[in-house]
């Protein structure tokens, strides 16, 4: 057992429903105990959609277990197709029905619908949603796609693709799609075919038509593209075209597969992003540090971005996708930090506690860190909450996506000038170093608070050890005099946590007991050598 | 025993002898596992440890988690392939959980071992961890055990089942302790403070609150408790404190005017509280109850309104909207009826109310799109479809989590309903 208190992906089952809601004219039933209708919720409230999930539930009950639930499961799967007469469905089961073992797959079989069935094996209680996903999308497509030969290929000379990935319930899918289609068919690339997102079982079934795939979303469309480039030798690409720099070589792989010219392609591609990281207002932006958690696509992305076009510091980099751990891992020693794979909530707090950023880009969860730590946060991955599904065009990919980007990052994090008054002059009564900023309506400041160390706080996230952990805070046997306390207060908040870690990492190592606003400043020289 | 309940005069029959439609198929509910959503902040040192799958946790984030950024008292352990394998590993792995739990919660007085549909299913004996557990951490921390289970329970059938896992533990009174009031049910902390400002007015001194809002705060239970129950959905906690020898007050429940008065009134009975006394107590609240109602009859009179089943409320809603408000009631759906406890709200209904038990949604969708009602009362995985289809919605949970009982808050509750209307109205010009 483990426990939890946020978790960062819903059961695998939840991962199908996300593509047959993506889709068209398919049809899950899903085999649940009463209840489990809440993930109707996760679509009709937090994307906001119009339309029912198109998934049959059998609801059964405690009553229902003496009987023949397998009868029960039957019985919806029919009533499901009558009503809804979908040209595909997908068939099984949630975490309960899983225990009571029904086989949806062969009690369908046993119903003959004249239309495919896509069983699904989901096991609960090792995966989840985003593999539920992906293992959902590739059955989909192993089992409907036709080889090339019976597709009859259209005349058209332009190159062609396929967008694979985008899903309901997906972070800026929508937008994404939207930016991706229009910088791909300015390239001169036709699109086949976008799958999941509002593909029919006719549209799965021509995805050989295409030259090749542009895979999006590799948490959902790898395990198919790997499939598709095995069986019709469709090649896809790897690039994730997140921030101005990865778009660029997103254009210069596509451009190789299409075999257009790279140079044309890229002459028109602009982001005004790239001009804003350059201009002087953005100077102080630099060397912020930063800690990027989310799945493994986004946060390899905004790492990327936060330290190439942004001039951030990545002081620690994280996935919950651990299918994609050494994606991270290899992203992390590109910035000479450890990479951090952990589905469990409080160790990311932990982690987040002890790197004391100045700020966080991850998903809803690091909202409630950031927010209990007060530091500025901004999402860039899911798991997210309503806001993150706005009704403005908002792509995190392509050059409008790296616009997107810079606005959202930039925007939790006090303005240069203010940053810079407040440096310099203390005890305002409103503009001071305990407020927050005052672009963001004032308040006061919870990460002023943060620069007394909290050892023990600290110490009871650490939950691997069943022991109260020691936690590098909780050692320090130097104390502060009154005079070196009142100088690190006049350190601006953002960097003051930072501040008194190095200090008194600096006087253990030298054995100083009594730390002076000397050994303050000594300690400052000493760091900023390094 | 000289007081009547003014409205018994004009009651019929009503709906007592209806026999609902009862319904089977698919279930468009929450599980019981909701109920932790409000308990969580109303017992404010009990921590909730869901034992279930990580569709547990996610629909308790779901539902709730998202919104609260604060840290929850709540929680899930889930249980991994490790813990289907054998189960004398499953009561190890919960100790070590807890433990660890109660390491980094110490303030926590009281915990919840919430059964869900794996743990029912694998048949994980939460009882007697619970019973183990308690042994363990005693006396700084109870461990108690009920099931949130979907399959057992729907929505605030959680609630029931909390309630009821907690009456064991409550002390006996003496033998000869005074006639005491307790009301069951989870309200408002402004909702019980106006009822024991009414009920003191009137002269009932003793009243006590059960869930209370400190785990330590128990409530006794035995010959001298007069229980009124604030919910309709606590047939389990209900039957346990009768067992105790506690004595149900019979009465429909405090929502709006008229459910409010008849209710403080069988408190009142049960106390030999002379009729003016009780006037005197009811009176100021009342008026101002009938002013805030007036407005609101404006937009709702002749309305139709359509109820699919969730919180067991709908039958008590049911009746203030018609018998105060003037709504015409096309089908009030349950997703089940206790005919004992909600005998007097039955006998108000409307005579020829259409009544449906349980569910299959999809028949019902078809029931409520051919009658087009003016308003449908629902969940939110049907809410915004059905909004796109050109209906007007009151989503239902709403109803769950907002103060509605009692005079002062009969305004709040009709504003509920007119608000959807409101709205559509103003989107529209």
């Amino acid at each position: 057992m483990q426990l939890t208190l946020w978790t960062y992906e819903g059961p695998p089952h939840v991962g199908a429903m996300r593509i047959a809601t993506a889709m068209e004219d398919v049809h899950y039933v899903l085999h649940a105990p009463q209840g489990d209708t809440y993930a109707d919720l996760l679509f009709t409230m937090i994307e906001r959609l119009q339309k029912r999930p198109p998934v049959t539930y059998t609801t059964f009950q405690a009553r229902d277990l003496g009987g023949d639930t397998a009868e029960l499961f039957k019985t919806a799967a029919r009533e499901a197709f009558e009503r809804f007469s979908p040209k595909a469905m997908l068939v099984g089961s949630s975490c309960t029905a899983e225990l009571i073992q029904d086989d949806p797959g062969g009690l369908c079989k046993a119903l003959n619908l004249p239309i495919p069935v896509v069983p699904l094996e989901l096991p609960s209680y090792q995966r989840k949603e985003n593999w539920g996903a992906s293992e959902t999308f590739y059955q989909l497509v192993r089992n409907l796609a036709l080889p090339k030969d019976a597709i009859e290929k259209s005349k058209s000379a332009k190159p062609r693709c396929n967008i694979l990935g985008p899903t309901a319930l997906g972070f800026r899918h929508r937008d994404d799609v939207a930016e991706i289609r229009k910088l791909l068919t300015d390239m001169g690339v036709d699109i086949n075919v976008v799958a999941p997102l509002s593909a029919t079982p006719d549209d799965i079934a021509r995805l050989s038509n295409a030259d090749f795939n542009v895979v999006l979303y590799p948490e959902i469309a790898n395990l198919s593209a790997q499939w598709l480039k095995r069986s019709f030798g469709q090649p896809f690409t790897k690039t994730i075209p997140i921030g101005h720099s990865a778009t660029c070589d997103f254009v210069r792989e596509v451009a190789q597969l299409a075999g257009i010219d790279p140079v044309a392609a890229l002459h028109d591609a602009t982001s005004r992003a790239a001009w804003y990281t350059r201009s002087v207002d953005s100077t102080y932006l630099t060397g912020k540090r930063v800690f990027v958690f989310g799945d493994a696509t986004h946060a390899v992305a905004a790492a990327r971005v936060a330290a190439q076009e942004m001039g951030f510091t990545v002081v620690g980099i994280g996935t919950y996708s651990r299918e994609f751990a050494r994606e991270v891992r290899e992203a992390a020693s590109l910035y000479g930090v450890e990479a951090l794979i952990s589905d469990d909530y409080l160790e990311i707090e932990a982690c987040i506690a002890a790197l004391n950023p100045e700020l966080v880009l991850g998903t809803q969860m690091e909202r409630h860190i950031a927010k209990r730590l007060g530091v500025p946060c901004a999402v860039i991955s899911a798991p997210v909450h309503v806001q993150d599904f706005p009704a403005r065009y908002s792509p995190q990919m392509g050059f409008e996506g790296a616009n997107v980007l810079f606005d959202t990052w930039v925007h939790p994090l006090m303005m240069g000038l203010e940053e810079h008054l407040i440096g310099m002059f203390r005890g305002d009564s409103e503009f001071h170093e305990d407020a927050a900023p005052s672009h963001l309506g004032g308040g006061v400041h919870a990460q002023s608070q943060l620069d007394v160390a909290q050892p023990l706080e600290v110490a009871q996230t650490q939950e691997q050890q069943p022991q109260v952990a020691i936690s590098p805070q909780s050692i320090t046997v130097s104390v502060w005099d009154t005079g070196a306390e009142k100088e690190l207060k006049k350190i601006p908040f953002f960097v003051r946590g930072k501040a008194r870690r190095n200090t008194e990492k600096y006087a253990n190592e030298r054995g100083i007991s009594v730390i002076t606003t000397e050994t303050l400043y000594e300690s400052k020289a000493y760091f900023s050598q390094q | 025993m000289s007081t009547v309940i003014p409205i018994r005069a004009n009651v019929g029959k009503g709906c007592t002898d209806v026999v609902p439609l009862v319904e089977r198929g698919q279930r468009e509910v929450f599980c019981g596992l909701t109920g932790i959503i409000w308990l969580h902040r109303k017992i404010q040192d009990a921590f909730f440890l869901v034992v279930g799958s990580r569709t547990c946790a996610h629909l308790i984030q779901s539902a709730a988690g998202v919104m609260i950024f604060a840290e929850p008292r709540f929680g899930t352990a889930i249980i991994d392939e490790r813990d289907l394998a054998g189960l004398a590993d499953a009561n190890d792995e919960l100790d070590r959980v807890v433990n660890q739990l109660l390491a980094r919660r110490p303030e926590i007085k009281l915990l919840f071992l919430v059964g869900s549909c794996p743990s029912e299913v694998i048949k994980l004996d939460l009882s007697r961890a619970a019973a183990r557990l308690s042994v363990q951490h005693s006396p700084a921390v109870r461990v108690l055990n009920y099931s949130g289970s979907g399959i057992e329970t729907t929505f605030t059938q959680g609630e029931d089942a909390c309630l009821a896992s907690m009456v064991p533990d409550l002390p006996v009174p003496q033998a000869n302790a005074e006639q005491e009031l307790v009301i069951v049910g989870t309200l408002a902390d402004v909702v019980e403070d106006q009822f024991v400002r009414i009920l003191n007015h009137m002269g009932i001194e003793r009243v006590r609150f059960f869930p209370p809002r400190r785990a330590q705060d128990m409530v006794p239970i035995g010959a001298n408790t007069r229980l009124l129950l604030a919910q309709p959905f606590l047939g389990d906690t209900a039957r346990v404190l009768q067992a105790r020898g506690a004595r149900l007050l019979p009465a429909p429940f405090p929502l709006g005017i008229e459910g409010t008065t008849a209710w403080l009134q069988a408190a009142a009975t049960a106390f030999d509280i002379t009729s003016d006394r009780f006037q005197a107590a009811v009176a100021a609240p009342m008026a101002r109850a009938e002013a805030s109602l007036a407005r609101a009859k404006l937009h709702l009179d002749g309305k139709s309104i359509f109820f699919f089943p969730d919180s067991q409320l709908e039958i008590p809603l049911a009746r203030f909207l018609s018998r105060e408000l003037g709504m015409q009631l096309v089908e009030v759906g349950t997703p089940y009826l206790h005919r004992q406890h909600m005998a007097m709200e039955l006998a108000m209904l409307p005579e020829g109310t259409f009544l449906s038990e349980g569910q299959d949604v999809e028949k019902q969708l078809d029931r409520c799109r051919a009658a087009h009602p003016d308003m449908v009362v629902c969940g939110l995985g049907l809410a915004n479809p059905l909004e796109s289809e050109g209906m007007t919605t009151k989503w239902a949970i709403e109803l769950v989590f907002t103060p509605i009982q009692g005079y002062d808050q009969a305004g709040d509750l009709a504003e509920l309903f007119t608000r959807p209307l409101m709205r559509r109205m103003r989107l529209a010009s």
